[in-house]
């Protein structure tokens, strides 16, 4: 079966968090009679829960959907959708290099932010053809003309064809469709060649084994082939290949370059079929792969644990499970004197990690305990030597140490200029290094600075927010290891140091860490039979102390026969309250205490 | 059927001149027309019953609002043996006065020979802060009319953690109550319940914090100790011989049938209770299923309260076995740190061990 080359566009689209692509994505769908009316639930490519709540994507997806566009000719419209945070743009680069084009969503009402500027860059960078879609022009705020200028004088992009549409309501969406068959170029697609296919995407499934979406390249493939992933030499027999169709796959007999599709080969996890990779066939092999593959790594780390000891092995379970969908995912058993068996876990950033205790605790029904997120030091020994160390446990003696090394990255905020003055001070709390400020327009300011990894992780976003209302947005990338002085801070309840609330901080910001970790575990600790010091120190030395004083009261004093069931219902109360708490030594610690220390930030 | 164990008696009386804003027991304004559909209601009751009583309680509510004739004819129809505790709740405003004494003449004789007077506090603000119309001196008269009547055995109910009481305060209620010539005080820690006006009102009020009710408590068993007064129970004081029957029943698990909305039973190793609706009593609805009864957790649960504690070879020989090591040696962690005292015999808590007792009591239950 032969494809029309010509009629292919592969494209994306990209945009700012709560730009508007998923809705956008949504009435694309609607326009080109992919998903009947009454089937459309909002945002239907955004198919996990977790994803419509934050309104963001986690996962790309992909869709074909099929257009007559006014020139009288049918075309095969390829959307390949992108996750929007920056944990996750290694995959979104992925997702670009399947296309030839992006749609540039901007909100009427915002103009351009942090991520418009760093997707766009990623869409240039992959040689992609722009077009610029004005969202959003149905509120009362919106501001079209404002924004397109904008988007010309930051960007470059020409907008005076830029649609102005309402992807909420529909309005001039049909325009959307014909700048895609327009400016969008067809893929240059050679069926001849030895196949090449970029795998942009992978899902597991737990009939099919792993479904891969592909974009061909080069050559063709088919059921029957022997396909050979070019990055770790493994080959799969290929089961199936076909179409994501907005509401169910279709098989096809074959797929040829320049197509968009998915692959079934009975492959068990994603991991061996990673984002990036590219397909050939065994029997006509491509000589090189397609350039752009790296193995992602995992940046930030944290001890997760269950609530109950007995759910260690479903945690596994849960984590092997969640693990086939997500190469990116890493854990290994790890045992904390204080938290009993559970697993150390790498994350690409903080939202990774609260989107899989999220879905564990959700999907999969567990109670969690989860450390305080770390990301990886370099540690220098006076013995020349260097270790790397992920979990402040590990830490060792500081006799031993002769420097430590820390991740920085290259941060972007971009911001109205009015919050110039808060959010360099946040950036200087964090220990931020000012780099520059542009001017984008009279009135936004891109803030350039170099800021540690570690200050990131704990709440920087959230603080960031908070101060500019906001309006300001974040972008960042890892950039090197620069030595630092760091030291680990142990925490003691009634003299015994609890690992599993060990940080690893910077010396300066110490004393005032120690601190609020004091305080929030005395807020955090209820009473009990006996009063308990709670001592924070480095090393051998205590910098700060609070007490939670001993447990006086608890007692029900009127206790007639009518009360027994009153009672027992309490002694129940009781027994559910004590399954949430962690024992150290004989001191019990909720679980709110270790979220509350987990969620010190600098705002509160 | 032909019952050969005697077992207590409670009847609810779920009638009050005006709610407490502490109070969270179920009760209904006075009104005549409904009472006597509940008075019938319960004789009714009490005649079905095959069991003879040995102790009978009137509790409430507010027992004493209903009158001493209807308290005096139910009585009547209840089959309790020649010595049978009878008690009866008052409110010091129903008993005080020439109207108090007529009261008390009437009760006595339909049998009544406990009282059970709800003073609360010897302070009269305090006792205007817990909705108490009536002063200590109505208290006074009340003790005395019962007296005259014949009814030595009365008991008086105090209440620790009132706002803005002190130790001063207290004092003075306790002092009070010494003096007052009864036999039996109960003593209660005020807990704010769920749904109390007190609840809803919480800031506004200036409490006692936790360790200051901790320390009035321990001052209210100190001095009734040393005026006689023993503790027999977390929140029970009496003269030596002048315990409870009833209540001790409770804590004893022994059996007791529960009357009227709320009220709970404990019969053949079945609890069961009555829906907290006066309207459900009075159109018959039956008991609700409570699920079994006198199990070893409850026992000492049950137990624990009570100054005597648990008796180990009397809990092996009611449950064929003895406590488990693990209890023991939980049991020997809180004697080392003074919750509780422990003997080659038995186990009991300390005052300050009664004070955490939901804790201790669920650590030990964990224990079994």
């Amino acid at each position: 079966m032969s494809v029309n080359k010509d009629k292919i566009r592969n494209f994306c689209i990209i945009a700012h968090i709560d730009h508007g692509k998923s809705t956008l994505a949504d009435r694309l769908l609607e326009k080109t009679n992919s998903v009947a009316l009454r089937d459309m639930t909002e945002q239907i490519l955004d198919d996990m829960d977790l994803e419509r709540e934050r309104g963001i994507t986690i996962k790309a997806h992909a869709v074909k959907l099929n257009y007559k566009a006014d020139d009288g000719d049918e075309y095969v419209l390829n959307l390949i959708d992108t996750p929007g945070h920056v944990d996750f743009n290694y995959e979104v680069s992925r997702s670009l290099a399947a296309c030839e084009g992006a749609i540039l969503i901007v909100d009427a009402t915002q103009g351009v932010e942090a991520q418009t500027l760093a997707n766009t860059y990623l869409a240039l960078d992959h040689d992609l053809e722009i077009v610029p879609v004005i969202n959003k022009i149905d509120l009362p705020s919106a501001d079209a003309d404002r924004v397109a200028k904008e988007v010309e004088d930051v960007i470059g992009l020409d907008c005076s064809e830029a649609p102005r549409i309402s992807a909420k309501t529909g309005e001039n969406v049909e325009q959307v469709l014909e700048q895609i068959v327009k400016y969008i170029p067809a893929p240059e697609a050679d069926d001849n060649l030895p196949c090449r296919a970029l795998i942009f995407d992978s899902v597991y499934d737990s009939y099919k084994g792993v479904i891969v979406y592909v974009r061909i390249k080069e050559g063709k493939i088919k059921p029957g082939d022997t396909m050979r992933l070019m990055a770790t030499g493994a080959e799969f027999t290929i089961v199936e290949t076909g179409y994501m169709r907005a509401q169910a796959p279709e098989p096809c007999p074959e797929l040829s370059a320049g197509e968009v599709g998915y692959i079934t080969a009975s492959i068990k996890t994603v991991g061996d079929a990673r984002v990036g990779d590219t397909i050939t066939t065994a029997r006509n092999p491509a000589s090189e792969p397609l350039p752009g593959y790296r193995k992602v790594n995992p940046m930030v780390f944290c001890g997760i644990y269950p609530a109950d000891g007995a759910d260690y092995e479903n945690l596994r379970d849960a984590l092997e499970k969640l693990q086939l969908n997500d190469a990116a995912l890493s854990f290994e058993p790890e045992t904390s004197g204080a938290l009993g068996f559970g697993f150390r876990c790498g994350f690409l950033g903080l939202l990774h990690l609260e989107i899989i205790q999220e879905r564990l605790e959700r999907e999969y029904d567990l109670d969690l305990v989860t450390t305080v997120p770390s990301v990886i030091y370099k540690i220098n020994m006076t013995d020349g030597s260097q270790i790397m160390i992920d979990n402040p446990t590990h830490y060792p003696d500081p006799a031993n140490i002769a420097s430590c090394e820390e991740p920085f990255t290259d941060a972007h905020i971009y911001s109205p200029s009015e919050y110039v003055g808060t959010i360099m001070d946040l950036c200087q709390e964090r220990r931020g290094i000012f780099i520059n400020m542009d001017y984008i327009t009279p009135s936004r300011v891109d803030i350039h600075y170099e800021l540690p990894l570690n200050e990131i992780i704990y709440n920087f976003f959230d603080s960031l927010k908070s101060r500019t209302k906001g309006y300001a947005s974040f972008d960042y990338e890892i950039k090197d290891y620069r030595e630092s002085k760091l030291v680990k801070l142990d925490v003691l309840l009634n003299g015994d140091a609890v690992d599993a609330l060990s940080f690893i901080i910077h010396a300066d910001n110490a004393y005032a860490k120690a601190r609020k970790i004091a305080e929030k575990l005395k807020d955090n600790i209820p009473r009990q039979m006996f009063e308990i010091p709670i001592q924070i120190g480095i090393g051998g030395k205590i910098i700060a102390r609070e007490t939670v004083k001993a447990m006086r009261k608890d007692v029900l004093a009127k206790c007639y026969g009518g009360d027994i069931t009153r009672k027992k219902k309490l002694l129940e109360k009781q027994k559910e309250g004590k399954k949430r708490m962690r024992h150290f030594g004989t001191v019990e610690v909720p679980q709110e205490a270790f979220m509350a220390v987990l969620k010190l930030n600098d705002d509160n | 059927m032909m019952i050969t164990d005697n077992i207590g008696l409670y009847i609810h009386i779920p009638f009050c001149r005006s709610k407490c804003p502490y109070c969270n027991f179920y009760s209904v304004g006075c009104n005549s027309e409904l009472i006597n559909k509940y008075k019938s209601k319960i004789i009714d009751t009490v005649k079905e019953s095959p069991y003879c009583f040995d102790t009978v309680y009137f509790g409430g509510g507010t027992p004493s609002s209903i009158g001493s004739s209807a308290l005096a004819e139910i009585i009547g129809y209840i089959n309790h043996t020649d010595n049978c505790e009878i008690t009866v709740e008052c409110n010091p405003r129903d008993i005080s006065e020439q109207a108090g004494e007529k009261f008390f003449y009437e009760l006595a004789d339909a049998g009544v020979n406990r009282v059970s007077i709800g003073l609360q506090s010897a302070v009269d603000s305090e006792r205007r802060m817990l909705g108490r119309v009536s002063g200590k001196k109505e208290a006074l008269k009340g003790i005395e009319n019962a007296k005259n009547a014949g009814i030595n055995n009365i008991s008086l109910d105090l209440m620790i953690g009132i706002p803005e009481q002190t130790p001063a305060s207290l004092e003075e209620s306790l002092k009070y109550c010494a003096d007052a010539g009864v036999k039996h005080i109960s003593a209660y820690i005020l807990k704010i319940e769920d749904g109390t006006f007190f609840a809803k009102n919480k800031a506004k009020y200036n409490l006692p914090d936790e360790d200051a009710v901790a320390e009035m408590y321990l001052q209210t068993v100190d001095y009734l100790d040393k005026t006689g007064f023993r503790q027999y129970e977390i929140s029970n004081f009496a003269v030596p011989g002048y315990e409870s029957k009833h209540n001790l029943k409770y804590w004893n698990c022994e059996e007791y049938l529960g009357i009227g909305p709320g009220a709970h039973s404990f019969i053949n190793g079945k609890r069961f209770y009555y829906n907290s609706s006066l309207t459900d009593f009075i159109n018959n609805s039956p008991p609700v299923d409570d699920g079994p009864g006198g199990n070893e957790e409850e026992y000492i649960m049950l137990r624990l309260r009570l100054k005597d504690g648990v008796d180990f070879a009397l809990f092996d020989k009611s449950f064929s076995h003895p406590l488990p090591d693990s209890f023991f040696d939980y049991a020997l962690y809180l004697s080392n740190n003074g919750f509780a005292k422990i003997s080659d015999t038995g186990i009991s808590l300390t005052p300050e061990g009664f004070l955490i007792s939901n804790k201790i009591i669920f650590e030990l239950i964990e224990r079994l």
